[in-house]
């Protein structure tokens, strides 16, 4: 994975030295409320309900395990033994006290880590697909395209005070893992007529309040043009993304009311002015791939039996091994996902003892790498067949082996009410209770692929919209009430997903669930999905079930 | 008044004319209105000119103008609209302005940094108070991942 260099240690070390003046001028009332808002944001720290919440950046998802181990250090001795992994690959903590967020900034510097840019209006954290490198639909790794845009994105001098927040991602694979069409700028590597890769670049995609599906603003795009077309896109949006109202400020919206073709026109005349002098050099992209290179793989890894046998032997083992691993583009290894979703814990929670015990198992089995993905599981990436047992058997002592990922019980959840100072709804709770109420394992594997997504208000973290089914906490007269909506997709088939009918009661949402998943499992055909019954019949024979009794 | 000027404390050499006010002699900075209200007088004074322009003035529109004028004051009416910082780098890289670019309003000591890296030389905050924070901000990285103006 990248490795700091000087100039990007300095710059981590200085940021962390202006964030410790920052706070210090704060708490002596030298910088107001809302210029230290402004301020903090752009490092991560939000004030929530209880306590600040520090986002700290995870750059396209890839952790090593020293930098894991790190993190555990830091929910052990500045939180409450806890972490949270969220949607953007990022890590979050809930406890952290003001004054010590200099400190806990210093630490994470100390291993090539930081918290710039995780929140405020200003580029996020780049995001990618997490099988990256190691899938077998890929056309080229992303990851050197990530930290060629982490690095143009952060501290931008032009860029750092935009209308509004500002996301890209970028996908490789011909299946977009990386939810690329609801992001404000989407990168797809792709190969054109001729054999060449260079990008497709889409824009105006987003989630939140408004969600809209990204349009191609260029189809084919050479590499050495990246960053230059980036930066027209940003100042076009920087000087006429809409500032007089936060709801309407996102690129979608500037891109929504100038018309794509308007939009597109004003980007490549700002870009036809800037290529040539903004141009990536292949020694500079060379460079980059040059720390993405694949670690030593076994090339016997594929001559064991052991595993064919334990998977003959053991039920429990097989049943994980097909939900919680997927191919790899070396015969004989697997990517393996560790659940973050078993049925006692806030989706995406981890403690300090597993994060430490996810690292040693990280350099024991998966070349010492860990990556989050963006439905807040953790992936090792490169594990070999002839070891998935014995790791199965250590991830399950850890209560990280449930196996279901991709499944009803994977769900994407935001932490609701119970943190969250926007939230109107609790979102926990729920997604614990859906949980607990879908406890046969047979049942859910029935069920197959569906992603449920649950978001406590209309802001979205959990991207209720692309979920197949989607659960919106919305705040009626002081009571929590729930919107759910069926047919939704961040893949390649993107859809925004259509509203059930009105909203229902706290203690009527895993009824309501079931009711929909009975639905399916009563009325699908052969091996239809359970989002491609939903395509077919559209959403009336679940409205009638579910409302029936109403 | 003070102001920082390549990166020094100096005492303000121009004078502001309100709109309403005659034209002085000497170095003034004026309103983009009162330019080009009053054009054709301000190209014959003697004496340098300045212009004010706030985050929804588009530079392209007034690039024709450029030649005449020695200082463009870019007044922020608050810190958190980064219009400014686009104007500033399309007056220097893409209309090669060359004169003084002077930050003027509500901006924060902490945006300094960006600010003359996209090209503004001169800071006059609305706060003078924060003028030394202002200047220590100038240093605080040595590096950077961006080509910009500086």
């Amino acid at each position: 994975m990248y490795q700091y260099n000087e100039i990007d240690q300095t710059l981590v070390d200085e940021r962390v030295a202006q964030f410790r003046r920052q706070t210090q001028q704060y708490l002596k009332g030298e910088l107001n409320d809302d210029q230290f808002r402004a301020l903090r944001l752009r490092n991560g720290l939000y004030i929530q309900t209880h306590a600040p919440m520090l986002r700290i950046a995870v750059p396209y998802g890839l952790l090593s395990t020293q930098q894991l181990r790190k993190i555990a250090h830091i929910a052990r001795h500045y939180d409450k033994n806890y972490c949270h992994f969220t949607t953007r690959q990022n890590i979050q903590f809930n406890w952290p006290k003001l004054e010590q967020v200099p400190d806990i900034l210093a630490e994470l510097a100390t291993v090539q880590m930081h918290a710039i840019q995780t929140s405020g209006n200003c580029m996020r954290n780049t995001t990618t697909d997490h099988l990256a490198g190691v899938c077998v639909d890929e056309i080229e790794d992303p990851r050197p395209y990530c930290e060629l845009i982490r690095q143009w994105t952060t501290l931008h001098p032009e860029f750092d005070y935009l209308p509004r927040k500002f996301k890209i991602a970028v996908s490789g694979a011909r299946h977009d893992r990386a939810a690329t069409q609801f992001h404000d700028i989407g990168v797809h590597l792709v190969e054109n007529d001729a054999g060449e890769i260079g990008f497709k670049i889409l824009v105006g995609g987003g989630l939140g309040r408004t969600p809209i599906i990204g349009q191609v603003i260029k189809p084919y795009l050479e590499k050495k043009h990246l960053l230059s077309y980036l930066e027209a896109i940003l100042r076009i949006y920087n000087l006429y993304g809409r500032r007089d109202n936060k709801y309407k400020a996102r690129i979608k919206i500037l891109v929504k009311e100038t018309g794509l073709a308007k939009f597109t026109d004003k980007v490549e005349n700002e870009w036809l002015q800037i290529r040539d002098r903004l141009e990536l050099s292949e020694q500079r992209i060379a460079e980059l791939k040059n720390h993405f290179t694949a670690p030593a793989y076994d090339s016997d890894a594929e001559a064991d039996t052991s595993l064919a046998q334990v998977l003959s032997e053991n039920k429990a083992f097989a049943l994980w091994y097909k939900q919680n691993t997927v191919e790899h583009k070396i015969p004989g290894y697997r990517a393996v996902f560790l659940s973050l979703k078993a049925k006692d814990i806030a989706p995406g929670d981890m403690t300090d003892q597993q994060l430490d015990a996810v690292a040693d198992l990280a350099d024991t089995y998966s070349f010492g790498e860990v990556r989050t993905t963006h439905r807040q599981n953790l992936v090792f990436a490169d594990v070999k067949q002839a070891e998935l047992f014995s790791l199965w058997q250590q991830l399950a002592a850890l209560n990280l082996a449930t196996p279901n990922i991709g499944t009803v019980t994977d769900m994407i959840c935001c932490p609701g009410l119970d943190f969250c100072s926007l939230a109107n709804a609790g979102s926990i709770g729920i997604a614990k209770e859906i949980n607990q109420a879908l406890d046969d394992i047979d049942y859910i594997h029935d069920i197959g692929d569906v992603k449920i997504n649950m978001s406590g208000c209309m802001n979205g973290c959990a991207h209720q919209s692309v979920g197949h089914i989607g659960i919106l906490g919305v705040d009626k007269k002081g009571t929590e009430w729930y919107q759910i909506t069926l047919g939704g997709s961040s893949e390649n088939e993107a859809a925004i997903g259509e509203r059930l009918g009105p909203s229902v009661a706290k203690h009527e949402v895993t009824q309501t669930i079931l009711a929909i998943l009975e639905v399916y499992v009563q009325q699908r055909q052969e091996d239809e999905s359970f989002l491609q019954m939903v395509n077919r019949v559209g959403i009336e024979p679940f409205k009638e079930r579910v409302y029936a009794a109403h | 008044m003070q102001l920082i000027k390549n990166q020094q404390l100096v005492d303000d050499q121009w004078l502001r004319v309100s709109d309403d006010d005659a034209l002085a002699t000497g170095n003034i900075i004026i309103s983009l209105q009162r330019w080009q209200q009053d054009k054709p007088e301000l190209v014959k004074r003697d004496g340098a000119i300045g212009v004010t322009l706030g985050p929804a003035d588009e530079v392209a529109s007034i690039a024709d103008d450029l030649s005449h004028w020695q200082l463009i004051e870019l007044h922020f009416p608050e810190f958190a609209d980064g219009r400014l910082f686009s104007t500033a780098w399309l007056l220097r890289e893409r209309y090669g302005f060359s004169g003084e670019l002077r930050a003027t309003g509500q901006f924060i000591p902490d945006q300094a940094f960006y600010l003359a890296r996209v090209g503004v030389d001169a800071f006059q905050p609305a706060n003078s108070a924060v003028l030394n924070d202002t200047l220590a901000c100038l240093a605080d990285f040595s590096v950077n991942y961006q080509v910009s103006v500086n």
